[in-house]
């Protein structure tokens, strides 16, 4: 089996049987994982490169120890310790990484729409580890294997995202991957943080968290950016807690439990409260879990298939 | 560029299309040091004269291209005065303005004489150029710069193109102070907070690509204010590149109560929307950004109606590196003066959105009378400032063959049906080498 692309730019119309085998895929790797002796030998002799050009620790690190379990070859950089500071184009930069006869390019980047550019100016295979605010399709592959992972099934669950939804990535990629394997999809944030048009990507857009909380099965809590636009988007800090913290008391009012998840990290007491966030409901720490089993099913299924 | 001398010329059997004059028949020419001395059917071969067989083709008075950017002084790694009348002569452009966002500025009069110089020294003098020169000093936005000296040099309008004049007070004055020797100011109308970080239009296609939006109210809300502050003082008001459908009905309204106000739009926002940049293609890329397909749709009908006065460029040249970049990080601007001619006739006159009369108004009557510079037309005794293209000649634009110095536009490789063949303007013809007519 194969994937259609020979890279991994976002979710955004990649067939659902290719999404099932790489969530298929994965679910294998999960079981290495859980072995004494987590490494497999697939990707000997392959190299990648990780190319970081926007801080991230989780992200890299899950991305880093998927790669040393398949047995590649790993070098990388995070911006800042690189040519990048020193005025160097993306193309040059990778262009010189490639010289150096790299098989791949995990890339995340500020930019929107940077690992498409960079997929057309080198050879190697391109994984997005997040563009901009476009997409994150590993993050929603790890958030997709979770889902099916507690519930078994994907198909009918109602899965709100809950936040900044102008801004983030994730919620985008989460639409495209729930949407294409069938289940109900719902965003609800502030009217200032739900970008135009969003309901033609069929999703229900709400505002008001009590509204929604009764009819969902998972809320993905978006982490807000404490730094972003102070006062353009939301007033306070404050007042967006009270407005779209995901409390116990709120989510009391749900006929049954409801799946917290959040792709981290976690600002406490702002969008989650902590007794939610470690509650018995939350799968957060699942997620980081899979996050690496995930992305050694990504590696795999494009470094095997091209 | 391979220009001649018009010393001696016949353009045997042309379409003269001459809104001003009312004329519109098939004919022939013969110029004679740079004037039309005959005009008839029955033009004997005239001693010594060069004939063309122009069969098929539209001489039309010069057009002329009311926003350029020449990039010179201080970017001519992207074009200067010379390489941007060659691609405006190529274009079939015998006139141009140029912006004043260069380096310097064009805020001093002696910038406004470099460059006139140095377009008479280019392509043997065929692109008149006349500088638009900026409304604040430094293009800042806080003084007005010496617009009544910058006017004595030859600035034919004012603008801080590339930004907004974004103070109220800044253009109520400018508008007054401009009044009192005629010249308009144009507006690049664009609400700068609204906008903070956009670099495409805000809607469906931003919010899938996850690229930062500019919406089209942006654009609007400066233009509603402008058009008050034109009405409050009398000023004569033109609003660069429009893309939005908001805009022209903003600019219909006003021209219904009779203000000075006028507009132009360029060809990408009549040929192209947002979804366009779904490719990440960074010559997609331009300020005001290519909107949806309503608005599409409305310039269309202003271009139709005649709310819309002008087609111009914006031609903006960028060099191939400062494009080859993330498209968060790629300069804002396309060049258009080469392909102008073919995106009109293709996207509006073959379509009938537009009569070629309708055309040649819009490229050169308009923009020419906007600018209160002379009327040109195809008569006898006058100097002969032609432009010739071939309305149903198809062709493949090939960016590695423009005379522009950059190549930055979204059209490579598009078919186009109309070309541009040849212009000629104060003495000197050029036709184009590429085009199968000429």
């Amino acid at each position: 089996m194969k994937l259609k692309s020979r890279h991994l730019l976002g979710l955004r119309g990649m067939p659902p049987e290719d999404i099932r085998l790489i969530l298929d895929t994965a679910g294998s790797f999960r079981e290495v994982l859980d072995r004494p002796i987590k490494k497999v030998p697939p990707l000997q002799g392959k190299t990648i490169a990780n190319m970081f050009f926007e801080n991230s620790t989780r992200t890299r690190l899950s991305f880093e120890l998927a790669e040393r379990r398949l047995s590649a070859d790993v070098l990388g950089f995070q911006s800042g310790g690189s040519s990048v500071s020193k005025g160097e184009s993306l193309k040059d930069t990778a262009r010189n990484i490639e010289a150096m006869k790299v098989d791949m390019v995990v890339m995340r980047h500020w930019a929107s729409g940077a690992p498409h550019y960079l997929s057309g100016v080198i050879e190697a295979a391109v994984i997005n580890a997040g563009d901009g605010a476009h997409e994150h399709p590993t993050q929603a592959l790890l958030d997709l294997f979770t889902i099916q992972e507690k519930f078994k099934k994907v198909e009918g669950l109602h899965i709100c995202l809950v936040g900044d939804i102008l801004h983030s990535r994730v919620a985008r990629s989460n639409i495209y991957g729930l949407k294409s394997l069938g289940a109900k999809v719902s965003v609800c944030g502030p009217a200032t943080m739900i970008p135009r048009g969003l309901e033609q990507l069929g999703v229900d857009v709400y505002h008001h968290l009590d509204d929604v909380i009764p009819s969902v099965d998972v809320l993905n809590v978006l982490r807000i950016q404490l730094e972003r636009d102070a006062g353009r988007f939301f007033p306070s800090l404050r007042e967006y807690h009270q407005t779209y913290g995901v409390t116990l008391r709120r989510l009391s009012r749900a006929e049954r439990p409801v799946t917290i998840m959040h792709p981290g990290p976690i600002n406490r007491d702002v969008e989650l409260s902590a007794d939610v966030a470690d509650g018995e409901h939350s799968v957060i720490l699942r997620q980081v879990l899979n996050g690496v089993a995930v992305r050694m099913a990504v590696l795999y299924l494009l470094a095997t298939g091209n | 560029m391979n220009i001649e001398r018009a010393s001696n010329l016949i353009l045997r059997n042309v379409r003269i299309v001459d809104p001003l004059s009312g004329v519109d028949k098939i004919t022939s020419i013969h110029i004679v040091d740079g004037s039309i001395k005959a005009i008839g059917s029955s033009l004997s071969a005239a001693k010594g004269a060069v004939v063309r067989e122009c069969e098929g083709m539209v001489a039309a008075p010069g057009f002329f291209d009311m926003h350029v950017h020449l990039r010179e002084p201080g970017f001519e790694h992207k074009e200067t005065v010379e390489t941007g009348c060659m691609s405006a002569a190529a274009g079939g452009f015998t006139g141009v303005s140029c912006m004043p966002n260069t380096n310097p500025a064009i805020d001093d009069e002696s910038v406004v004489r470099m460059i006139r110089a140095k377009a008479r020294d280019a392509v043997g003098g065929l692109v008149d150029v006349h500088p638009i020169a900026a409304v604040s000093l430094g293009r800042k936005g806080e003084r007005l710069a010496p617009l009544a000296e910058l006017a004595a040099a030859g600035a034919v309008a004012f603008t801080d193109d590339g930004d907004p004049v974004h103070d109220a007070e800044i253009m109520r004055r400018a508008l007054e102070y401009a009044s009192m020797f005629n010249k308009p100011i144009i507006q690049h109308a664009q609400d700068m907070p609204m906008t903070r970080g956009g670099v495409m239009n805000e809607g469906f296609c931003s919010t899938e690509l996850g690229l930062p939006g500019m919406p089209g109210a942006a654009e609007d809300v400066v233009i509603a204010r402008d058009i008050t502050l034109s009405g409050y003082t009398g000023g004569q008001y033109h609003v660069a590149h429009m893309s939005t459908g908001g805009a022209v009905e903003l600019i219909r309204m006003a021209k219904s109560r009779g203000l000075r106000v006028t507009c132009e739009v360029t060809p990408h926002h009549f040929v192209l929307t947002d979804d366009a940049v779904r490719t990440f293609d960074t010559n997609t890329k331009m300020n005001p950004p290519l909107r949806s397909a309503d608005d599409v749709a409305a310039i269309l009908a202003g271009l139709k109606d005649g709310t819309i006065d002008v087609i111009a460029t914006d031609h903006a040249p960028h060099s191939y590196d400062e494009k080859q970049v993330e498209y968060q990080a790629a300069p804002f601007g396309i060049i258009g003066l080469e392909t102008a001619i073919g995106l009109t006739m293709t996207a509006l006159v073959h379509k009938k959105v537009i009569t070629i009369e309708r055309m040649v108004q819009l490229l050169s009557v308009n923009p020419r009378a906007i600018l209160h510079l002379p009327e040109i037309r195809v008569t006898e005794g006058s100097m002969a400032n032609l432009t010739l293209f071939h309305p149903d000649e198809q062709w493949v634009v090939d960016p590695s063959r423009f005379y522009s110095r950059s190549r930055n536009t979204p059209f490579g490789g598009s078919s186009l049906k109309g070309r541009p063949v040849g212009a000629i303007n104060n003495g000197v013809v050029f036709f184009h080498p590429h085009s199968a007519a000429s």
